[in-house]
């Protein structure tokens, strides 16, 4: 008879014994030993019917196609732009995604992405050597100009952007800044510079304070005491130039 | 001479009061401290990132380097000369080989893992309690692996047989002293560190690793629960 060694939502660390018996299946963070299904990574149990898996509570972002991203030009190569992700890879911009532009066979790439300016970039590919590939062409990505870069915990990005966006359109109203969101941590801030001072704040508020239950609430009166108004925490309608999607998992 | 009676008055097969917490490098990916005694270990994980030099990468998978560093204050004050000496590069190297055997590297071609254990004070124990702190510090870094590999020394002195062999037991007075470090994967008892230091016959040896049973599972459960605790209550929503 197959049985359950832990409770839904209970903190698994590697080697832990999740359930024994045949009956439950092996997901993500976890593998089968005989008929043991223990955690293979720190996590939070999640128990879908007959699968056991755990959300990742800690660890440095790994790129998956489709991200949205905030990266770092390194370096200019023939074929294109080294960039840094926050990631344990550096990714490749091709010339034919970098820009709507037309690029003239032998020009100046630093024309178009110099070394040490930051975009908005999406993955396009992913391969099994890990070799990423980023795309700057399309809806919403664009160099970044003026501005600040903030950096939070990969695993907390869902925390800052909230439920369907919820706290990072509450963030935008409050401050009436820019914010764009990468799924790799690095956020981009851009306004007035005071209220820069203040979305970075609380960015680094909603970070810090993460695990506390009542975190919307919370993050409303603090920019309320801080601006003076009322702010409305309703879910952002998609424009479709920002990707925030909230848990994905 | 006889060792009836341990010098600090534990049980022959007590380690010494323990304490281990996850998360005390905030730079760190993942960071870990371990205290038997008055032995300190913190370890910090950095990566999976780039390889520099590159040749070191390997495109299958990842590499894991251990850099081992008791202070030079942890000892008992002799002036020591900074850097990693012979043995400070021996256990690094041992370290690496006990540890290695748990974690997923095929995710992580051409990368490495960089752990750094330090030691601050020392006796006895050190490379074991750096793998306890390493354990931690990897499952803190959110890496895959199979298991959290616990360590503890065990050992002869005189011809008792002993476990966490403090500095004095491994220098008794009148008496000779076998000195065994000690790893293994908790879940499936397979051994991935087992070196010795003295003259031991087979039965003595194999009496010693099994005292070693309940006190590396008791470790092991240290090492888990310090890593639950950190995250404990960050499960809202």
């Amino acid at each position: 008879m197959s049985e359950l060694q832990i409770k839904e939502k209970s903190v698994v660390v590697p080697g832990l014994i999740l359930a024994k018996g045949m009956e439950f299946l092996p997901g993500q963070g976890t593998y089968r030993k005989d008929d043991l299904i223990l955690a293979n990574r720190l996590g939070v149990a999640v128990i879908d019917g007959k699968v056991i898996r755990t959300i990742p509570l800690a660890g440095r972002y790994m790129p998956k196609r489709s991200d949205v991203i905030i990266g770092k030009v390194i370096d200019i190569l023939s074929m294109g732009w080294r960039v840094q992700l926050n990631a344990p890879y550096a990714g490749l911009i091709p010339i034919k995604d970098g820009t709507f532009e037309f690029i003239p066979r032998g020009a100046d790439l630093s024309r178009y992405y110099d070394i040490g300016e930051y975009f908005v970039g999406k993955i396009t590919n992913v391969s099994g050597q890990n070799l990423i590939d980023v795309s700057v062409k399309g809806p919403g990505l664009h160099k970044i100009r003026g501005g600040r870069i903030v950096e939070v915990n990969t695993n907390k990005v869902p925390r800052v952007i909230g439920k369907k966006g919820s706290m990072v359109s509450m963030i935008k109203k409050a401050t009436s800044c820019k914010v764009i969101v990468g799924q790799n941590g690095l956020i981009w801030v851009s306004g007035e510079p005071a209220m820069e001072n203040l979305a970075i704040k609380t960015i680094s508020k909603i970070e810090d304070e993460s695990h506390i239950s009542g975190l919307t609430d919370r993050i409303k009166t603090f920019l309320e005491k801080e601006v003076g108004f009322t702010v409305t925490a309703d879910e952002e309608s998609t424009n479709g130039n920002e990707e925030t999607q909230g848990d994905r998992q | 001479m006889k060792y009836d009676k341990r010098y600090d008055g534990r049980a022959f097969d007590e380690p010494r009061p323990i304490e281990a917490k996850a998360g005390v490098v905030k730079n760190a990916n993942g960071s870990g401290y371990f205290k038997i005694g008055n032995t300190i270990a913190y370890a910090a994980v950095y990566g999976p990132k780039e390889v520099y030099p590159k040749f070191l990468s390997n495109p299958k998978k990842g590499i894991v380097r251990v850099h081992y560093n008791m202070m030079a204050f942890s000892g008992p004050g002799e002036r020591n000369r900074p850097g990693p000496n012979r043995r400070a590069k021996e256990i690094g190297l041992v370290s690496q080989k006990a540890i290695i055997s748990v974690l997923e590297l095929d995710k992580y071609p051409n990368s490495v893992i960089d752990v750094y254990l330090e030691l601050p004070q020392t006796d006895a124990g050190s490379r074991c309690a750096g793998i306890c702190a390493a354990s931690i510090a990897l499952a803190d870094a959110g890496l895959t692996m199979k298991d959290m590999v616990s360590a503890v020394a065990v050992g002869l002195v005189g011809d008792t047989p002993v476990v966490d062999l403090s500095y004095k037991e491994e220098q008794p007075d009148g008496m000779e002293a076998v000195d065994i470090p000690l790893a293994i994967i908790p879940s499936t008892g397979e051994i991935t560190l087992l070196q010795m230091d003295g003259i031991v016959d087979k039965d003595m040896l194999m009496k010693a690793i099994e005292m070693s049973t309940k006190p590396l599972k008791k470790i092991a459960d240290i090492l888990r629960s310090a890593v639950q605790d950190k995250y404990q209550g960050e499960q809202n929503e």
